[in-house]
């Protein structure tokens, strides 16, 4: 086993019934990396992610993550990783302090360092003034970013994150791609679906799926290369377009 | 779920119908002949014709039927005098004591009025007996039952029906609130966020259960100060038995509600299934209806009913004061129940798809 590699999959499927949502992909993702995972609507992202996160068992195929294996070892993989869903998923009815603390005591934080942490995550987000409101009450681009922090309270060695800036707009896209790279730079893998071509130019690899299959994979610059476009969005259209 | 829909309500159609009769019947019954004559000899003969009464019992002395009373192995005792056939010759008035065991008051009343059609049916057959022997005009002779209702002397319905419907209170709510509170968290998405987390599944069951533990006790509290205030139901036995009980029981509802959550993928669905358990459990739980008037069959379908114990034991403990070892089979069967669902429970809940 590769240490460099926290990711690597192998021929990974997922099937429901007849339909192969994801149809055999492998890859691999390097540690301290920015790993884009892009693909059209229905294209398999989130699927493909939530075999590697341990909770979807793979039809066939083989996967490790931090080096453990997805079939069977996914609860040694959830001490390792954070996740950030697709769709909000952190308790509305709950304030952001209890969401935080909440979530420090079930990855096995001490008081202590629950304590700290949520007071570093709060002034980093400068949610200061909302620290006891309701989540349910905050604007959307405010719960993505508490989301990721949530996601990162453990200091796990990859967050995988599924289309974190969906639906904000283009300045809070912007602040969440700095926490990004503020968590990328202390060593964090990123593991991130988007639909927003210019944030796979923040990338340091991505991958293009298309159909359950990954029809490209490379840095943003060799990719345009490749595919002989001026941006990322026309490497994209050209693969869709077949 | 469309098979569900139309399965599970004729169902209940089915085994309500049958099972939730209000005739009572196969009445536990038992005497103290202490006459040993062959007109009291006919008088029991008459119970044990009737389809009503069942298991003749006799009982050499009070002490014996009031300790089975107690332990509820006897609805009902009469109690035959001395000199029972002799004042019956005499023309006399007799007085024939009847016990019921009166912690289920709707079925008191109807085992009264059997008994009662029972004796004057003797009495009218006495009557044309001894006219034709003497062949003359006799007075009529008169047995008159005196009832005793126990446990609730005057058949107050209240008395016997605030346990109960406090009963199901606690289990409806604790039911419907762990039935519903783990598919609402798969609609919203945050068991997702749970279940990529190392979080193991029974810290997870007991951290979901806990919290619902806590308000099943408390709707207890509650209703224990409404029965005692408003209602005046006495408080015979032990408070400290009843909330031990209790708090065996709630985790065997939170159980099969944390089961059926599991199972379901909306709220709707885990409502619909929660409901179904509800009714058969009230309907068959001898709150309404004695069980013991039940057909067989329904009879071991009531084993299965939570609730009974429940009911059973609510009512032993408050109304008749009985102790730890007259309520410890339904404690233990309610203590397997909790255990087998809980497991079930933990088992059902899976962190991966
Ligand atoms: N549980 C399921 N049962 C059946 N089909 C499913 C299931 N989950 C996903 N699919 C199907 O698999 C395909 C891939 O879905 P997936 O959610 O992985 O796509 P995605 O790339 O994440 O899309 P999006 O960008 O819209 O989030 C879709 O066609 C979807 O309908
Ligand atoms: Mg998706």
């Amino acid at each position: 086993m590769n240490n460099d590699k926290v990711i690597q999959v192998e021929s990974l499927t997922k099937m429901f019934g007849d339909f192969i949502a994801v149809n055999d992909i492998t890859f691999d993702v390097n540690k301290g990396e920015i790993f884009g995972f892009l693909g059209a609507n229905g294209a398999g992202k989130t699927t493909a992610m939530k075999m590697l996160i341990g909770i979807s068992k793979p039809t066939f195929g083989k996967a490790h993550v931090a080096g453990f294996d997805v079939f069977t070892d996914a609860e040694n993989i959830k001490k390792n990783i954070g996740y950030m869903s697709q769709k909000f998923a952190l308790y509305d009815d709950l304030t952001v302090k209890e969401n935080i603390t909440f979530f420090g005591g079930i990855y096995g934080l001490s008081r202590k360092r629950i304590k700290e942490k949520a007071n570093t995550l709060i002034e980093e987000l400068g949610l200061g003034n909302v620290a006891n409101q309701l989540v349910g009450s905050l604007p959307l681009g405010w719960k993505q970013k508490l989301s990721f922090s949530v996601s990162l309270i453990h200091d796990p060695k990859i967050v995988f994150l599924d289309e974190p800036t969906g639906g904000v707009d283009p300045i809070t896209r912007r602040q969440f791609w700095e926490l990004i790279y503020k968590a990328a730079n202390q060593g964090t893998t990123i593991f991130v679906t988007t639909h927003y071509m210019d944030e796979a130019e923040y990338c340091d690899r991505v991958s293009i799926m298309v159909n359950g299959k990954i029809e490209a994979l490379d840095t943003p610059k060799k990719l345009k290369e490749q595919f002989k476009a001026a941006n990322m969005n026309d490497v994209f259209l050209k693969l869709a377009r077949g | 779920m469309l098979p569900i829909i139309f399965v599970l309500p004729l169902l209940q159609l089915i085994i309500l119908s049958n099972a939730a009769t209000f005739e009572v019947k196969n009445i536990k019954f038992g005497y103290i002949d202490n006459d040993q004559s062959s007109t009291s000899r006919a008088l029991i003969e008459k119970f044990n014709a009737s389809t009503y009464f069942d298991v003749l019992t006799d009982f050499s002395s009070e002490a014996f039927s009031n300790a089975a009373m107690l332990k509820g192995e006897v609805d009902v005792v009469v109690e035959i005098p001395r000199y029972f056939e002799r004042d019956l010759q005499k023309e006399k008035h007799i007085n024939l004591g009847v016990t019921i065991n009166a912690i289920d008051g709707a079925a008191a009343g109807v085992e009264n009025v059997y008994i009662t059609q029972i004796v004057q049916d003797f009495n009218q057959h006495l009557k044309v007996d001894l006219m034709q022997i003497s062949d003359k005009q006799v007075q009529p002779i008169n047995i008159e039952t005196i009832p005793l209702f126990w446990y609730n002397e005057t058949l107050n319905y209240k008395t016997f029906m605030v346990p109960g419907i406090l009963v199901l209170l606690v289990t409806m709510i604790t039911l419907f609130l762990s039935g519903m509170n783990i598919v609402r968290e798969k609609e919203i998405g945050t068991l997702e966020q749970i279940n990529v987390t190392p979080i193991k599944k029974s810290q997870f069951i007991i951290g979901k259960l806990f919290p619902f533990w806590v308000i099943g006790m408390g709707l207890l509290t509650i209703g224990l100060i409404i029965a005692k205030i408003i209602f005046d139901v006495p408080m015979v036995g032990s408070l400290a038995l009843m909330y031990f009980y209790t708090s065996i029981y709630i985790l065997v509802i939170l159980g099969i509600g944390l089961f059926i959550s599991n199972f379901t993928d909306t709220q709707q669905q885990a409502m619909f299934i929660a409901w179904f358990f509800m009714v058969i459990f009230i309907l068959m739980s001898g709150l309404f209806t004695p069980i013991e008037s039940m057909p067989k069959w329904a009879q071991i379908i009531t084993e299965f009913n939570p609730i009974k114990y429940f009911v059973e034991v609510m009512r032993m403990v408050m109304l008749k004061g009985s102790g730890f070892m007259d309520i410890l089979p339904q404690l233990l069967k309610t203590l397997l129940y909790a255990l087998v669902m809980n497991g079930l429970a933990v088992w059902s809940y899976k962190k991966t798809t």
